[in-house]
């Protein structure tokens, strides 16, 4: 026989379960949005441009210029899809729209090659398109290893190397990233509501006149969603597997402890919430005015190195920053926990301030 | 605890919601294993009162002490022994009444067979086997009673507080359910119930009369009626609206009702023979009526109880 905290904590437990069991919306919520957000942010946004639509005008047609376009075509982040007669043909294409960019290769381009004073080609770019300009101006700088005879002008004094993501890819950075962004987004709302729609309905009332007690009642609540919690990370962690060729390199225990303990924490503010809002909008609304500054400001879409310092504090009051230092760590750098003892300690100093905050702020009473 | 004690006694207590005194001095001293009923219109401060006794609400002034628990500071001693109903239903709606009463069982740590046990005697009891596995939230206005009824009362309560527990069920369910109230007291619980039905407040074996946050009367129904300062007289005519015009400059009339063909009359008790008097103004008008002293009702005593307080003062 369980000693009674625990039986009816177990109660609250079950109990929870049952009304999740029965509403098919929250449900469909725990599997549609990691779902949705994975095709937003996965598919829909994508800062890597890539197979843009370009042509090329090689005027000289010798063995060098037929290479240089074949490495640069290699990289894929042109496709050579037009071969326009001349410059005016090549400019018509790109001012209709047909391409975005063009390569320009003269006829004097063996006398240039010797010339080092003048460029040995021209790269026209569609300045209207957003991302076009960086991607196709870093390929015409990159030495690339089949440009031969460009030694003496071109090679640049630092090799760049990108380590853990070689090609760059934003869905590596950003999917593993996205499990904590989907988890903060669920976890605090739902909680939060779960709490408060006892009190809009008035269980409430009989709830606390029965000898359950504030900590027996917040961590009973909290049970029920660290598995649902866990499905999702689940569920994200398959669908960037699948889907986005994302590699795992840590352990798999060592993400799912590192899950739990940020589920709970966010659990934990979403109690905190609950404590606060008098109806299920009003938690509703205060779940998604943490929830901004959760995506902004913990480097999951953007680097927080360049923010103001004030910014930077902000940050570290966020588990989700934690979070997404964890989940970059183990799953893409292949690091132990152990090895991210401070991310692990801050999401666990979160954890039970926020428990107790919201068992102090919890008062058996309707006053 | 003293088991010769009232179940409950409170002194001075008041509350305040900002400019509203929703209570205000409250004396109460509820004698054990009897049906104490709080009687008042909306807004009189029942449910404050007895979210007070049961800790909910936190007194402006006063003191409480309940089972011989000083309420609130020991208010989760009190939360074994007491079982509370309130106004509005409030167990879970998606939860089937089944899985209502095991979790309140669990709640309150009954052994398993225990609760299984009591559930099925509350079963028994309440009637609960037609619709045991529906949803709470599709049950029928009494239905859900009987249903918070078992709930309030599974772990045995010795005090039992139930915030206007009939006011959405039929005059059969309601006597059902007294019958269910009268067998829990057979049994030594002490039960609080507010009501604003005279007929249900008439069964209490004592009550309060509430009106604006203040006890206005309290005692037993027939005592409280046969105490009443007032004289009750009807009036029975065919031309109520002249027999009303006929009345309507006296004094000492407190309070004047129709009922079909019938006038009920209240007058103060300084009139020596009010059949006379009130005969004499009828005939001054020419309205034939028939005139007599009635018994008071508790109806009577509540509405003398609430007359504005100013028509009280000579
Ligand atoms: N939480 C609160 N905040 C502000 N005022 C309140 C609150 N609770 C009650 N009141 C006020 O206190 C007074 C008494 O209310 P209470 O609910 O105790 O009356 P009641 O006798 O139970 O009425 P009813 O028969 O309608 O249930 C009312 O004027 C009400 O508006
Ligand atoms: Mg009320």
């Amino acid at each position: 026989m369980l000693p009674a905290p625990l039986r009816r904590m177990r109660a609250i437990a079950v109990k929870e379960l049952r009304q999740m069991s029965r509403d098919k919306l929250t449900l469909a919520m725990v599997v549609g949005i990691p779902l949705l957000q994975m095709a937003i942010f996965g598919y829909g946004i994508n800062y890597d441009v890539r197979h843009v639509r370009a042509g090329v005008v090689d005027l000289a047609n010798t063995q060098a210029s037929r290479s240089l376009i074949a490495d640069i075509a290699s990289s894929q982040v042109v496709d050579f899809i037009a071969r326009p007669a001349g410059a005016d043909e090549l400019r018509r294409l790109i001012v209709s729209g047909e391409i975005h960019a063009g390569l320009y290769i003269p006829p004097d381009f063996e006398r240039r090659r010797i010339d080092a004073t003048r460029p040995v080609a021209q790269v026209i770019i569609d300045g209207t398109r957003p991302g076009v300009d960086t991607a196709v101006r870093a390929i015409t700088e990159a030495p690339l290893p089949g440009r031969t005879g460009f030694k003496r002008r071109a090679s640049p004094a630092i090799e760049v190397l990108t380590e853990f993501n070689p090609e760059r890819r934003t869905a590596v950075q950003v999917v593993p990233a996205l499990i904590g962004v989907i988890l903060s987004m669920t976890m605090v709302i739902f909680t939060a509501i779960a709490l408060v729609r006892e009190r809009e309905r008035g269980n409430l009332e009989l709830l606390i006149t029965t000898p359950v007690r504030s900590i027996e009642l917040m961590v009973g609540k909290l049970l029920p969603y660290i598995g649902v919690g866990l499905i999702q990370t689940t569920l994200v962690l398959v669908a960037g597997v699948v889907l986005f060729d994302v590699p795992i390199n840590g352990s798999l225990l060592d993400l799912y402890l590192g899950a739990g303990l940020f589920i709970a924490a966010t659990l934990g503010l979403g109690l905190v919430i609950s404590t606060i809002a008098a109806t299920q909008f009003q938690a509703m609304q205060l779940g998604f005015f943490t929830l901004l500054p959760s995506i902004l400001l913990s480097g999951f879409a953007f680097p927080f190195e360049g923010s103001p310092r004030v910014v930077q504090y902000i940050a570290q009051v966020l588990p989700l920053t934690h979070f997404v230092e964890i989940l970059r760590g183990v799953i893409l750098r292949g690091a132990t926990l152990g090895a991210l003892w401070l991310p692990v300690l801050k999401l666990a100093v979160f954890l039970v301030l926020a428990v107790a905050l919201a068992a102090v702020r919890f008062h058996k009473r309707l006053d | 605890m003293n088991e010769s004690g009232a179940a409950i006694e409170a002194h001075g207590l008041t509350r305040r919601f900002g400019a509203v005194v929703a209570v205000d001095h409250a004396e109460l001293s509820i004698p054990r294993g009897r049906i104490y009923g709080f009687l008042g219109p909306n807004g009189s401060g029942k449910s404050t009162t007895l979210r007070m006794l049961c800790g909910l609400i936190t007194p402006t002034s006063g003191t409480i002490r309940v089972l011989g628990l000083d309420i609130p500071r020991q208010a989760e001693a009190l939360r074994t022994l007491m079982g509370y109903m309130t106004q509005r239903f409030s167990l879970w709606e998606d939860l089937s009444a089944r899985e209502n009463l095991e979790f309140m069982a669990s709640v309150y740590t009954l052994e398993p067979g225990h609760a299984a046990q009591r559930i099925g005697a509350a079963v028994e009891e309440y009637h609960l086997a037609e619709f045991f596995e529906r949803p709470a939230g599709t049950l029928s206005g009494g239905q859900k009673q009987r249903l918070a009824l078992a709930a309030a009362t599974l772990h045995q309560p010795s005090l039992l507080l139930l915030d206007e527990p009939t006011s959405a069920v039929d005059p059969q369910s309601r006597r059902d359910f007294w019958e269910s109230l009268f067998a829990l007291t057979a049994r030594g619980t002490t039960i609080l119930v507010s009501t604003h039905y005279m007929d249900e407040a008439e069964r209490c074996h004592a009550l309060a009369i509430l009106d604006r946050g203040r006890i206005v009367a309290n005692g037993a129904p027939k005592q409280l009626m046969a105490d009443l300062p007032l004289q009750v007289i009807e009036i029975e005519t065919e031309d109520t609206v002249g027999a009303r015009a006929a009345l309507h400059g006296l004094d000492s009339l407190r309070s004047l009702a129709q009922l079909g063909l019938r006038l009920h009359a209240l007058l103060a008790q300084d009139v020596a023979d009010p059949v006379a008097c009130i005969e004499s103004l009828l005939a001054g008008r020419g309205v034939k009526a028939r005139v007599r002293r009635a018994e008071a009702s508790l109806e009577d005593v509540f509405v003398g109880a609430t007359l504005p307080r100013a028509g009280q003062e000579h």
